[in-house]
């Protein structure tokens, strides 16, 4: 059992939880995630560690609840307890000085961004951070990215807040200008990783996607998680998360991130209903 | 049943009389019923089937039986204690050789072992050994009477056992019964292994298997799952700052292979680690109620002839398909699942195309599988393995329409645990290389078996190397404290 030792919402729908995990905060590193299960005929689903303190013992996650086992996780409070977690899992983000790089996140990416960038900042490098959100309210972690990085740009896509548009607008004239980024890294939804890759591919600078495959044990043995890269076949879980984004076989990911949508939503609906019923019976 | 052979047990029967006995057949479920359910498919022996059975061994002076046992299990003598009606003590008897007969005398593949080499098999059926393994193992956990083995006077060393599948189960109860101080790590977020999330319900139980872990835990072995050796805690720091004087690395195989052919990442293509995992481990069979989802297949073909392959197909047929089919590129004969897995398989209506190889899997338009071009296949000259290579037809391409497919060709061992271990010596397989008599690695104090050192093995196999390593690791932390106490 993993204790909350608290939780908050940080926008809507996305909740920042301190969870007591002392090995897996004294292990951690930028870029790995945990797999957890909410109950005990849980879905086990991967979140990046987005802050670990090895002192307190404490691991930060931030959940956007989108279905089933996020939403039900989004419920939990402080004091409550996670039954399973399992980490740090994947292949830390491989830090060096580049120079400059670009981190490029949208939505809760940027949350899982936020380790990344405080290595690259450790490592020496000039940090610029590209935040892209739907809407104003769904920018997170902009304060903190301020802490830590040189420059950060926010876009949403209706111009309530930053630039309007998406977050390849800020970085395109980056690429053009002549001190370009050496690393740009990229954390999001599959489309906004994938564009990012394709805007710097003619310019040859090398870009870095983290991959949000389906995953269940985390640990190698499924072959659920696989993905190809460079025309080989990985297991994101075990050989990632990040690969050279230039290499990745982007139709075939957003194919298998698909593959259960009918379930998924079978499942969320049967959960929102047990939630309501949950609901009229308090009221 | 026919009783007639068999007076009244005081009276001594010859073997002749004994070995006119018909092997008792095991009761099972309706092959049309349980490809609708996930229960248990063998229902177990009645007492009286079991006694008769017993009656059927000839109590060998020299029993060839125990030479096929991997852990030479003292086959006549518990079966002699059914014979008199006392079957806790048969229970106890097995239970002197072996931690966990209520799953060996389920998934053994017997007739290849013990089974094989009994001689009433030489003109009759061989006895049922398994079948009264599990019916002493069952008697005894269905009416509370499994005894919690003595242990020794604690010794107060601490020892890691790294994963809790067979081989790590039976290295923790050695270990622990010789007093010293066991803590299973396991990464998953069940114990057991490959028995927990990968045999099926209908053929193991997960009752069966928790019960034999909290068995454990009352002998004193402590339990630690959600923690992965080499992410959460490398071997040297359990080692080096944890306080464990040895380790036993029992991480089995399990690393899926792929055929790598055209196709094999569509939506609706599986490994069956993956597909197992899904159904066992997560109960997606009982989805929604359990998050976890799978795919219903129409057509489901599982390439392979393993066990495996049998779970699997027998599984998705389970889970609705209409039809669930096996493509196999040798033949009958060379199909290493056990016989009676393949036999209830065909009861089960599962179709087996033999002889034939996939060749490439064919895409909807939206990513999704459509089906499998397989092509035929002639046996040539035996390989490596002693069986007939199979050989494709050149021209013989043909398509099999299916929207679901598992790939269970075989598990490689997953090299996670020996990357972060400097010093573990591997061979280019993967698999951890140890001493055949002690099970030791190239690291003092580091001992492994089951399947990372065999790749994939059995059960029983995988038990066995844990009580060898363990007996080695006893002998290793005595002479370790005898070092320390003459310096
Ligand atoms: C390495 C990695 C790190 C991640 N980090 C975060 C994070 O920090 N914060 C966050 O909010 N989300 C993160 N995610 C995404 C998160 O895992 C999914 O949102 C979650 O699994 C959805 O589950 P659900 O039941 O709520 O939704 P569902 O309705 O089941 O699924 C919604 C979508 O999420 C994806 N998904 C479903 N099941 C899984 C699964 N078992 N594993 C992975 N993806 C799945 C699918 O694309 C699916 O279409 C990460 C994913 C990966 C792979
Ligand atoms: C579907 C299927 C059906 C089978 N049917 C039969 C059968 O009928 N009869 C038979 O005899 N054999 C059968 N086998 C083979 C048999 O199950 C294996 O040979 C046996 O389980 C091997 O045991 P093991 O202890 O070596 O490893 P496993 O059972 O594979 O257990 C290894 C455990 O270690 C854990 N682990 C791995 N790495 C780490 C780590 N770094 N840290 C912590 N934990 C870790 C894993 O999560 C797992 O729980 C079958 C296998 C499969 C896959
Ligand atoms: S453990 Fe397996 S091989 Fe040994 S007696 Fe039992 S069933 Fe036979
Ligand atoms: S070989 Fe067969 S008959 Fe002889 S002791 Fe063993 S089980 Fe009995
Ligand atoms: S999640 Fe199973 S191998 Fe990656």
């Amino acid at each position: 059992m993993f204790e909350i030792a608290s939780a908050d919402f940080i926008a809507p729908d996305v909740k920042r939880f301190r969870i007591i995990a002392p090995a897996v905060a004294k292990k951690h590193q930028a870029g790995q995630f945990v797999i957890l299960r909410v109950h005990d005929l849980g879905e086990r689903i991967p979140i990046t560690i987005a802050e670990s303190d090895p002192d307190s013992g404490e691991i930060t996650i931030i959940v956007q609840g989108i279905g089933r086992t996020t939403k039900d996780l989004n419920r939990k409070t402080s004091g409550d307890q996670i039954p399973d977690l399992v980490g740090p899992l994947g292949q830390p983000t491989h830090i060096e000085n580049w120079g400059k790089a670009v981190i490029v996140s949208g939505g809760v990416g940027t949350a899982e961004a936020l380790p990344i960038a405080r290595a690259m900042k450790a490592a020496g490098n000039e940090v610029i951070s590209i935040i892209g959100a739907r809407t104003k309210s769904l920018v997170i972690a902009e304060e903190l990215m301020k802490d830590l990085c040189d420059e950060v740009i926010v876009t949403t896509d209706d111009g309530s807040y930053g630039i309007k548009g998406l977050v390849i607008e800020p970085l395109r004239p980056m690429l053009e200008s002549s001190s370009p980024p050496r690393l740009i890294l990229a954390v999001g939804p599959l489309p906004m990783m994938k564009a990012v890759a394709e805007l710097t591919r003619p310019y040859n600078i090398k870009t870095m996607v983290s991959l949000n495959t389906i995953m269940i044990d985390g640990t190698g043995m499924c072959g659920g998680c696989r993905a190809t890269v460079d025309g080989k076949t990985v297991f994101v879980c075990v050989d990632g998360p990040e690969f050279d984004g230039h290499k990745v076989d982007f139709g075939e990911l957003q194919q298998r991130i698909g593959q259960f949508k009918n379930q998924e939503r079978q499942s969320l609906d049967q959960f929102l209903r047990s939630c309501r019923a949950e609901k009229s019976v308090e009221g | 049943m026919s009783t007639s052979a068999t007076p009244s047990p005081d009276k001594q029967l010859t073997p002749k009389e004994r070995m006119r006995i018909p092997r008792q057949k095991m009761p099972e479920q309706d092959p049309r019923q349980r490809t609708t359910n996930f229960n248990e498919v063998n229902l177990g022996l009645t007492e009286e089937m079991a006694i008769e059975e017993a009656q059927r061994c000839l109590q060998c002076a020299k029993p060839l039986c125990i030479d096929g046992c991997p852990v030479i299990i003292k086959i006549p003598e518990f079966i002699e204690l059914i014979v008199q009606g006392d079957f806790i003590g048969a229970a106890a008897k097995i239970k002197e050789d072996s931690s966990l007969p209520a799953v060996c005398g389920r998934v053994c593949p017997q007739e290849n072992q013990c089974e094989a080499t009994c001689v009433v098999g030489n003109r009759f059926s061989p006895v049922a050994i398994g079948n009264l393994e599990r019916f002493v193992a069952d008697y005894e956990r269905e009416h509370d009477m499994i005894q919690v083995p003595e242990r020794a006077a604690v010794t107060g060393k601490k020892v890691a056992v790294i994963g809790s599948g067979p081989a790590g189960l039976a290295c923790a109860t050695d270990m622990a019964i010789y007093g010293h101080d066991v803590t299973i790590f396991e990464a998953l977020h069940e114990y057991g292994g490959v028995l927990a999330y990968g045999i099926p319900e209908f053929r193991l139980p997960k009752k069966v298997l928790s019960v034999e872990i909290e068995n454990l835990k009352k002998l004193g072995v402590k339990f630690v799952k959600n923690y992965l050796i080499g992410k959460t805690r490398t071997l040297d720091e359990l080692l080096n700052e944890d306080g464990f004087e040895a380790a036993f690395i029992g991480t089995g195989a399990g690393l899926p292979w792929f055929l790598n052919l055209p196709g094999e990442n569509l939506n609706g293509v599986y490994s069956a680690n993956e597909f197992l995992t899904r159904v066992n481990l997560m109960k997606a069979y009982i989805f929604p109620e359990a998050d976890t989802p799978v795919q219903i297949a129409k057509t489901a073909v599982v390439i392979g002839g393993g066990n495996t392959a049998m779970d699997s197909v027998r599984t998705a047929k389970r889970l609705g398909a209409k039809r669930a089919i096996i493509v196999y590129r040798r033949s009958e004969e060379e199909m290493p699942a056990r016989i009676e897995e393949v036999h209830h398989a065909k009861e089960e209506g599962i179709e087996f195309q033999l002889l034939q190889a996939p060749i490439k899997y064919l895409d909807d338009g939206n990513g999704w599988l459509k089906g499998i071009e397989c092509i035929k296949m002639e046996l040539g000259e035996p390989d490596d393995s002693g069986r007939r290579r199979p050989v494709p037809i050149e021209g013989s391409e043909f398509f099999i329409e299916a929207d679901f497919a598992v790939v269970a060709i075989g598990n490689g061992s997953n090299p996670l645990l020996a990357r972060t271990t400097p010093g573990l010596d591997i061979n280019k397989w993967g698999n951890i290389i140890t001493a055949s008599e002690t099970g030791a690695t190239s690291k003092p104090g580091v001992f492994a078996g089951g399947d990372i050192v065999s790749g994939g093995a059995t059960v029983i196999l995988a038990m066995g190397d844990g009580r060898k390593a363990a007996a080695a690791m006893d002998e290793y932390l005595k002479s370790k404290a005898k070092v320390a106490s003459d310096e």
